[in-house]
């Protein structure tokens, strides 16, 4: 076991991590940084973000609207001092992107271009063609280059917290190519290792978005935050999950069920017309379109293909120029991996799991209840997201929030000195857990896919779009069995150089614990509320659970759940109004 | 019964064996699966102990380029399909150490990416309040050169990396390349200086084969031939005028 200490450990290299890499450099250059990443940071998911980042830049839009749409979007269930300085911070991390060499897509008079998005008012998604995620992500990444006092430990895996006298003082991290576990000790740390789609089976998310930095902060007792919130994105590519950007609705593509229907209409979303309309039809919210997926499925309006039911995206309208200019990577997409050119063919689609509206639990200053520790991204619930986030909302929330989170952890570390004497024990156990539990394992029976598979089906039939009290009992008893069957794991690897195997494992461990928070959370909210739909508690009730949930994790068996109260400054609850 | 196709897989277990074996795998064949599908079918139902990177599955982290059946793809956008009836050969990335099976070691590509100082230089910071212009054409400048996923093919593929290991390299060519055209830098001089004394340049003789293999289009042997042109004046220029020159 060796030691290496730095003043912030940010845990995380993809948008939110090297936001804050970037703050705390600047708030204070004599700081020295850690950063750990389990991939190269560029390959971090925040690189396959596609349609945009909102932020109020024209003269017609103002903050006002942004934070209504955020809070109607969420319904209700945002807090709303988190919306306002976010929408209020929103513009000058933008510019800030912008000045560091972000190739946003620009008007003729060489301003910014914006686009539309669902469940926006105003025009106000900014864009880098379709791929705005990856060029945000290496704009960040090659500005850290230029900071010397950011050492980096790519490829570095974060098994654990480290937590003494009530304070997080770093983590514990195996390098991957090695196998060596090294206790980083750090006098604040921020947690920001993205989201956890891969406990669902169909998802754009990627292979390491297995919710690691949840499960670790959860496992150090802190709150996960309104978990039963989990986004499915209408347009997603059957077998595979790959994202069709919502940009391809923005920019006037049609959903039609198998009658060559626009079936949005029928769901109170507003009237169809040949050109989008904003917050409206297709350019309503994410999780009403995805209901209204499951209603015409149930109607038997959708196709039955191989890998389930879907229905099309009709971008043909739009023509190859427009095709090729806004939606580059669109239709890339479709020729590589669905073998289909948008140009001439409807793209089938289905509801796809896509984001974690909760999180780990954090006040707008970014920090949890944890002294010393900061969460931001997607693994955070701050929460502007509230039941349902809007598309492009959750780029810029990288940015507001990890710049936020970077500069009060700069500020927290200059104010310690020391660590405590109480660590050394922390992560000689923790080296013992890993070599016992899995390197030097024998008796493992159990594949580790097996398990993954059973969790994805189990979370998909009872924590899916639609859940009842019945379906999520199951869907729990499924996962505390899957947690006791964990223990049995079989691993054919017992090496200690890249041993992807452990990896996996330990991701299994994180998920099923995040699993078990989903789940739970989603039993305990006896209401229907964005993207969380009870079919036995059909609608919205402000009076019982206009509240965050919080689930502590216990010794054994399904965490604990507690309510606190939702944060209302101007806008009181009302009805969410699309298409009318 | 379901059709069969077979790997023949590059392994290397640096704690079993110095020397690198093939090992066979036998896996269902499937019409919509890539290369990557079989892979992780192997790993999940075959042989826990294959090693290789992945993420995104969508073609746009870089993280699973390996050689098939000798020549470098992002095996993420490579059908099984184009390969039929088999075998199909896998191996790591040429020109790169092998760290373990199919992952290359390629620290020494972040090294050379920051020596070319890829972010923007200037001496004035804009207004926190607006936005530098940039016209849509002088975007087109230089918007191919920032595509890159940093996914290495482009090395795997180069005959002077392969023989010159201290060349700086298409990619990281082709980036500095990225902020050198765009309209909102002035760091140009400063990145010619730190690639002055890279002799591999001068060595590419511009086969294009980078270019060929790029799954992005970026074109990195454009980037070079451009650098060698106009570049190769520009620093001369720097040497003559040293007060003139911007920095
Ligand atoms: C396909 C797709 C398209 C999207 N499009 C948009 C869009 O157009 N607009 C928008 O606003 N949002 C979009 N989103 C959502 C948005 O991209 C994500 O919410 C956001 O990028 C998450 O960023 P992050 O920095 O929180 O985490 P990530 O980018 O996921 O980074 C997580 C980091 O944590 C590290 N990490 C994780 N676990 C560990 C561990 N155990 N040890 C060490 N390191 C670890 C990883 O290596 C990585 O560096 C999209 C999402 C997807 C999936
Ligand atoms: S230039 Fe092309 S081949 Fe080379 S690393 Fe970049 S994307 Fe890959
Ligand atoms: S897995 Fe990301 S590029 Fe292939």
């Amino acid at each position: 076991m060796s030691i290496v200490q730095c003043d912030v450990l940010i845990i995380g290299a993809g948008g939110a991590g090297l936001r804050a890499a970037i703050a705390v450099s600047e708030a204070n250059p004599q700081l020295k940084i850690g950063i750990v990443s389990k991939v190269y940071p560029m390959r971090s998911h925040t690189v396959s973000a596609e349609g945009g980042a909102a932020a109020v830049i024209k003269e017609d839009d103002s903050l006002e609207h942004h934070a209504y749409d955020t809070i109607s979007g969420g319904d209700w269930l945002s807090d709303q001092d988190a919306v306002e300085l976010f929408v209020n911070q929103a513009p000058k991390e933008m510019i800030r992107l912008e000045h560091w060499g972000c190739p946003w897509s620009r008007e003729q008079n060489g301003t910014v271009a914006v686009r539309p998005f669902g469940g926006m008012k105003m025009k106000r998604t900014w864009f880098a063609a379709d791929k705005t995620g990856f060029h945000l992500l290496h704009t960040l990444f090659q500005t850290t280059l230029k900071h010397e006092n950011l050492l980096r430990f790519d490829e570095w895996f974060v098994t654990r917290l480290l937590v003494e006298d009530n304070r997080c003082q770093g983590a514990i991290a195996l390098e991957i190519a090695t196998g060596k576990m090294t206790a980083i000790k750090a006098k604040s740390t921020i947690i920001c290792t993205g989201g956890a789609g891969k406990v669902f089976p169909f998802t754009t998310n990627a292979a390491i978005k297995t919710g690691d930095g949840m499960a670790v902060a959860y496992r150090a007792g802190i709150p996960l935050k309104d978990m039963e919130f989990v986004q499915y994105h209408p347009t997603g590519l059957p077998f595979t999950g790959i994202l069709i950007t919502e940009a391809a609705r923005a920019e006037g593509g049609y959903l039609l069920n198998k009658d060559e229907y626009r079936y949005l209409q029928d769901y109170d979303l507003g009237k169809p017309s040949s050109k989008p309309v904003l917050r409206s039809m297709e350019l309503g919210p994410r999780d009403r379109l995805s209901q209204a997926f499951v209603k015409e499925q149930e109607k038997g309006r959708t196709y039955e293909g191989e890998y389930g039911h879907f229905v099309h995206l009709d971008i043909r309208h739009l023509g190859e120029k427009i095709i090729n200019s806004k939606l580059p990577f669109v239709r890339e997409l479709c020729i590589k991996y669905e073998n289909l050119d948008p140009v001439k063919e409807k793209i089938p689609v289905r509801p796809v799991v896509h984001y974690m509206m909760g999180g780990i639990d954090t006040n707008i200053e970014a920090e949890t209840v944890l002294p010393g520790l900061y969460a931001a991204g997607e693994c955070a619930c701050v929460s502007i997201n509230g039941a349902n986030r809007l598309g492009s909302n959750s780029l810029t929330e990288l940015l507001v929030f990890g710049a936020i989170a970077g500069r009060n952890a700069a500020n927290y570390a200059t104010q310690q000195n020391g660590f405590s004497k109480g660590l050394e024990a922390q992560y000689k156990n923790e080296a013992n857990r890993i070599e016992q539990n899995f390197l030097k394992k024998k008796e493992g029976k159990v594949k580790i896919a097996d398990i993954r598979k059973a969790m994805n089906n189990t979370l998909e039939a009872g924590a899916g779009i639609y859940r009842t009290e019945t379906s999520l009992k199951k869907s729990q008893e499924d996962i505390q069995e899957l947690k006791e069957r964990f223990k049995y794991i079989k691993m054919d690897d017992s090496s200690i150089t890249f041993n992807t195997e452990l990896i996996a494992a330990l991701e299994l461990s994180c998920m099923l614990d995040v699993a078990e928070a989903v789940i739970q959370s989603g039993l305990h909210r006896r209401e229907s509320r964005g993207s969380h739909q009870r079919t036995d508690f059909p609608n919205r009730d402000d009076e019982k659970f206009l509240t965050h949930s919080l689930a502590y994790q216990k010794e054994d068996g399904p965490p604990d759940i507690k309510f606190k109260p939702v944060t209302i400054t101007k806008w009181a609850p009302g009805e969410r109004i699309y298409g009318r | 019964m379901k059709d069969l196709i077979t790997l023949n897989v590059f392994r290397y277990q640096p704690e079993k064996s110095k020397e690198p074996t093939y090992q066979e795998y036998e896996i269902p064949y499937h019409k919509d699966w890539v290369i990557l599908d079989a892979l992780n079918y192997i790993k999940d139902q075959i042989d826990g102990s294959l090693t290789y990177r992945w993420s995104c599955r969508m073609g746009v982290c870089g993280s699973c380029g390996m050689m098939v059946n000798g020549k470098p793809v992002l095996t993420c956008a490579t059908f099984l399909e184009s390969y039929t009836p088999g075998p199909i050969r896998i191996e790591p990335l040429e020109n790169f150490p092998v760290i373990r099976d199919l992952v290359i070691d390629m620290s020494d590509f972040l090294e050379k990416l920051k020596k070319v100082k890829p972010w923007i230089i200037r001496k004035d910071v804009g207004s926190e309040d607006r936005e530098y212009l940039q016209t849509p054409s002088q975007l087109a400048d230089y918007k191919q050169y920032s595509m890159c996923i940093n996914c290495m093919l482009c090395y795997a593929a180069c005959p002077v990396y392969g023989l010159e290991p201290e060349f700086i390299g298409p990619a990281a060519l082709a980036l500095a390349q990225r902020y050198n055209m765009d309209s909102r830098d002035e760091g140009k001089n400063q990145r010619m200086k730190a690639l002055s004394h890279d002799t591999g340049i001068w060595q590419c003789t511009f086969v294009g084969d980078c270019s060929a293999v790029c799954p992005k289009n970026v074109d990195p042997a454009g980037a070079i031939q451009r650098y060698k042109v106009e570049g190769a004046s520009n620093w001369w220029k720097t040497l003559l005028l040293p007060y003139a020159s911007k920095d």
